[in-house]
């Protein structure tokens, strides 16, 4: 191979930020193929430290850390132009990304990115953006517009980083001009608590807002660490069994049978295998899984550890995106805890099992929560989702089996393993045993996190979040998240289980329950769907890649009424195209990008010219 | 040990083929045309056209005939509605977007499938840009680049091992580039033209080429093609000379050539043309 350096030197800051993730530049790493791959992985963490070390990710910085990896300079600039928090352009070092997605427009996300503007100047285009600068601009923006940040109960959100040799990140709700000027001198904004709802038993919010998420000591206070035990005192096949006997369903949004894909790794005659924890949560509306973590980290960690011992697994990771620094810190925080314990390592509770954690954060890219994109991007490739088969459980992290689960997910594992699969299908419906996080957001009265049987309706569960301002009018619910769909106030009976909504043509997908009054005008909520598709697609594929792009376009048709065919005549292109994106596109994220916005336009007619 | 056949259907037709063949082997075995764009025999299939997508029974969404292993029993559909819906939207959504003009396959799946990519309107967002002219060998044309990954592939693993362009950005701001955009030449480039030689659009494309198509002097119906032995050295590749007005226009190489798989370094590539321009290796 033949690589080139980039003509830049390093300096000193670009040096010590990309040493202290691979070690001195002494003991350097080997290089040549066979090498590259193996280091590969070190690319992202990286970026992500010359990204908190200078604001930006310089040429002399990037050349340097591939130069280290063995990475060619061309591939490390297509994977650092692929993530939405990295920047290939000089910025200044305190910096903020501000949400104006779906939860924080109905919260006046618009008026606030219009007084920011006033304030600190014009917000920097998205890197991606046609129109952008090309990327030798020097810019000085200090602000720029961010799709959901998962604080979406708090909206409207925003996140600052302030990035030097001690860098700092802090996500905040109830974003303002003052507070977001004061996160950039310095200042930590703080967030009221998560609100935690709901009715029946709490199983997965047992521990939240009862337990003290940094110490292990009142973690297993609550009872923590028990079903790791039961879970060693079982076995391997026995584990297996309870999973699947409890019918645990996945809760990533593809509804998945756990037990079906975790005997499938433990199966898998290659070796070794992974566990994978899917902590990427992006898709607008979702902020469940942020709850758990920040409250209840160690929960996460140790079913990751079960899911290990399960498969076969030694080594898991848990990939969080990188909006979430709270919950980051205070995982990585339980992990040091875990191993000082020998809860982690090399003989976890002197059981001979070994396992481990590695914490991985990504950069901003809704795609990186697809399974396998999320793997490349571990590897040090860009986010691009494989096609498949082969699956995850055959051909997964570093091409080897691999059973990847939601936070969600696992922390339902615990209650099975520890009440047993009976206990735990005491509640819920038949088909879908147990209890379900929702995120509860937009115009009502109290927002926040819920935890509700399965087959609740989805009324009930809007009343018990406080329905929508006395003297306002329910006009829709988006079920489900960006890839969801919306339902009329008569389709709310709806009880929440995967095979009632899969009846009615819904699904639960993330939780996501975004609820709309009469105060809302629908065409700027879709038109802000539709972009974050078009901004999110990875671009892989044609139909994904451009057809999200004509769904914007013909979405700013309708609206602004410049139709150059009829309405009927655009809507019946769009069920054209949707049709297509739905076969032809590589990943889920295509397949559903025009989901929700044609349940919208067929539901109600929000560009018909009339009040929404 | 021979491999084991793999018996399946192809619009009703029952057709054989090794174990571990595409469906679109299965498909060419059965005598059914599949349109192709980001395949090519030499390079390993990224699947991300879709312009070949085909219908199996029991299968959720379509799925990519180039990439998808065939298995026993299947059953696949080449020209059911959903597929011909697909496969139209597909050119479409290029036709619409990129220049592709140059591409004679593209032209045959238009009236094939019926495609109208003016169905978007006037406004349709294209990647229209202007030519990318940083070097002595080839321009870059990116108004016309599908993405098809081919020159990535070329350039990388699949050829040339020097990994000077890679995809950058996202979404449909994707585009072929250089670390930080940095011209050709100075980049990891060895003007091998690899690159050019199985980009399909012509978005990479000659200079010589690039010339005398912008003079308007580009008559293809006047070039000879002939194939010979290149003298640099002994590997002994196989040259395709394409000749006008005996000017050599375009050197490629078969892609089913044993020796050179379709790639050549920048001696057999561009050795012709620095004898009759005089130009630089480097510019
Ligand atoms: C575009 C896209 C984004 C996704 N994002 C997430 C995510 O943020 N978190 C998640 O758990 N699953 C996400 N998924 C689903 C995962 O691919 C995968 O199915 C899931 O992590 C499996 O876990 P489960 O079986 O516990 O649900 C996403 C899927 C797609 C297509
Ligand atoms: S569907 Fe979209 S996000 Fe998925 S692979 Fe294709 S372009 Fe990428
Ligand atoms: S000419 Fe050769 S080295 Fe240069 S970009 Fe093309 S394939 Fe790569
Ligand atoms: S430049 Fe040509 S070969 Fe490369 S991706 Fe574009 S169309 Fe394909
Ligand atoms: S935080 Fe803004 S929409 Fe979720
Ligand atoms: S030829 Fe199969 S996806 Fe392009």
């Amino acid at each position: 191979m033949d690589l080139r350096a980039i003509a830049a030197m390093p300096t000193d800051a670009e040096r010590e930020a990309v040493d202290g993730v691979l070690g001195p530049a002494g003991e350097d790493l080997p290089t040549g193929l066979r090498a590259a791959k193996t280091h590969r992985t070190l690319l992202l963490p990286g970026l992500h430290a010359l990204q908190a070390r200078l604001g930006w990710v310089s040429p002399g910085g990037l050349g340097y850390l591939c130069g280290r990896l063995g990475v060619p300079p061309a591939e490390g600039y297509g994977v650092a132009s692929f993530y939405g928090l990295l920047s290939l352009r000089e910025r200044p070092a305190a910096f903020a990304h501000v949400c104006d997605d779906i939860a924080c427009q109905v919260a006046g996300a618009e008026q606030l990115c219009a007084e920011l503007t006033a304030r600190l100047g014009p917000a920097e285009h998205l890197p991606h953006r046609a129109d952008a600068p090309t990327s030798a601009t020097r810019t000085a923006a200090r602000w720029m517009r961010s799709p959901c940040l998962g604080l979406c109960e708090h909206a409207p959100a925003a996140l600052v980083s302030v990035a030097g040799p001690e860098p700092r990140a802090c996500a905040f709700g109830r974003a303002s001009v003052a507070r977001i000027e004061a996160a950039l001198l310095g200042a930590r904004p703080d967030t009221p608590e998560t609100l935690l709802g709901g009715e029946g038993p709490r199983r997965l919010l047992a521990r939240a807002g009862a337990v003290d998420p940094s110490s292990l000591t009142d973690y297993q206070a609550h009872g923590g660490q028990r079903a790791l035990r039961c879970a060693l005192e079982l076995g391997p096949a026995a584990v297996l069994r309870e999973i699947t006997d409890a019918k645990l369903v996945g809760r990533g949004g593809a509804a998945f049978p756990t037990g079906r894909k975790w005997e499938a790794v433990a199966r898998a005659p290659e070796q070794p295998h992974y566990v994978v924890c899917n902590a990427d949560e992006s898709e607008p509306g979702t902020f469940k899984d942020r709850v758990l973590m920040e409250s209840d980290p160690f929960a996460v960690l140790e079913a990751m550890t079960i899911a290990g011992f399960a498969t076969g697994a030694e080594r898991g990771y848990l990939y969080i995106r990188g909006e979430y620094p709270l919950a980051t810190g205070r995982l990585a925080h339980a992990i040091r805890l875990l191993r000082g314990e020998g809860l982690l390592g090399p003989d976890v509770l002197r059981s001979g099992f070994a396992f481990d954690i590695e914490l991985r954060s990504g950069a901003g890219a809704y795609i990186c929560g697809e399974e396998t994109a999320l793997f490349n991007s571990i590897e040090g490739f860009r986010g691009e989702p494989r096609n498949k088969p082969p699956f995850p459980v055959q051909s997964g992290l570093f091409r080897k089996p691999t059973a990847v689960n939601n936070v969600e997910t696992l922390v339902a594992v615990l209650d099975v393993i520890r009440d047993g699969a009976a206990h735990y299908a005491s509640v819920g419906t038949a088909a879908s045993p147990g209890t379900k996080l929702f995120c509860v957001s937009g115009r009502v009265g109290r927002p926040g996190v819920y935890e509700v049987p399965f087959g609740t309706r989805l009324d009930a569960l809007i009343q018990l979040a406080g329905g929508v301002a006395p003297g306002r009018r329910l006009q829709t619910v988006l079920l489900g998240g960006a890839a969801g769909t919306f339902l009329t106030p008569d389709e709310l009976t709806v009880p929440l289980s995967f095979e009632d909504t899969r009846k009615r043509g819904a699904s639960l997908g993330s939780g996501v329950v975004f609820v709309i009054d009469d105060t809302v005008a629908l065409s700027p909520l879709l038109r802000r769907l539709a972009a974050f598709f078009r901004d999110e697609s990875c671009g892989q594929c044609v139909p994904c890649r451009v057809g999200t792009v004509r769904q914007e376009e013909l979405l700013a048709r309708l609206a602004t009424g410049g139709s150059f065919e009829s309405r009927n005549a655009e809507l019946a292109l769009l069920d054209e195209l949707g049709q297509a994106m739905r076969d032809a596109s590589i990943c889920g994220l295509g397949q559903t990008a025009t989901l929700a916005i044609q349940s919208a336009l067929a539901k109600f007619r929000p560009h018909s010219g009339a009040k929404p | 040990m021979t491999q084991p056949a793999v018996e399946l259907s192809v619009d009703g037709a029952s057709v054989t083929v090794p174990a571990g063949a595409t469906l679109l082997r299965a498909c060419q075995a059965a005598g059914v045309d599949t349109p192709t764009l980001c395949w090519a025999e030499n390079l390993t299939p990224v699947n991300a056209c879709r312009i070949c997508v085909v219908e199996v029974e029991g299968a959720r969404t379509l799925v990519p005939a180039c990439s998808r292993v065939a298995e026993p029993g299947m059953t696949v559909l080449t020209d059911s509605p959903r597929v011909r819906l697909s496969r139209k939207l597909v050119v479409e959504l290029l036709g619409s977007s990129v220049d592709m003009s140059r591409s004679a396959e593209f032209s045959r799946l238009v009236s094939r499938y019926g495609a109208q990519p003016e169905r978007f309107g006037p406004k349709a967002l294209t990647v229209a840009q202007p030519v990318k002219l940083d070097n002595e060998l080839f321009v870059r044309d990116f108004a016309r680049c599908m993405l098809c990954y081919k020159c990535v592939e070329a350039c990388g693993t699949d050829a040339q091992n020097t990994f000077a362009i890679a995809l950058a950005g996202r979404g449909f701001e994707a585009r072929i580039a250089t670390e930080h955009d940095v011209a050709l030449p100075d980049s990891a480039c060895v003007f091998c033209g690899n690159c050019v030689g199985v980009c399909p659009t012509g978005a990479l494309v000659f200079k010589t080429e690039h010339a005398l198509r912008a003079a308007g002097e580009w008559r293809e119906s006047e070039q000879t093609v002939t194939d010979t032995i290149c003298p640099y050295c002994g590997v002994g590749c196989t040259l395709s000379l394409r000749v006008q007005d005996n000017t050599i226009v375009r050197v490629t190489s078969p892609s089913d050539s044993s020796v050179t798989q379709g790639h050549l370094c920048v001696k057999g590539r561009f050795g012709f043309s620095f004898v009759e321009h005089s130009g630089q290796h480097k510019p």
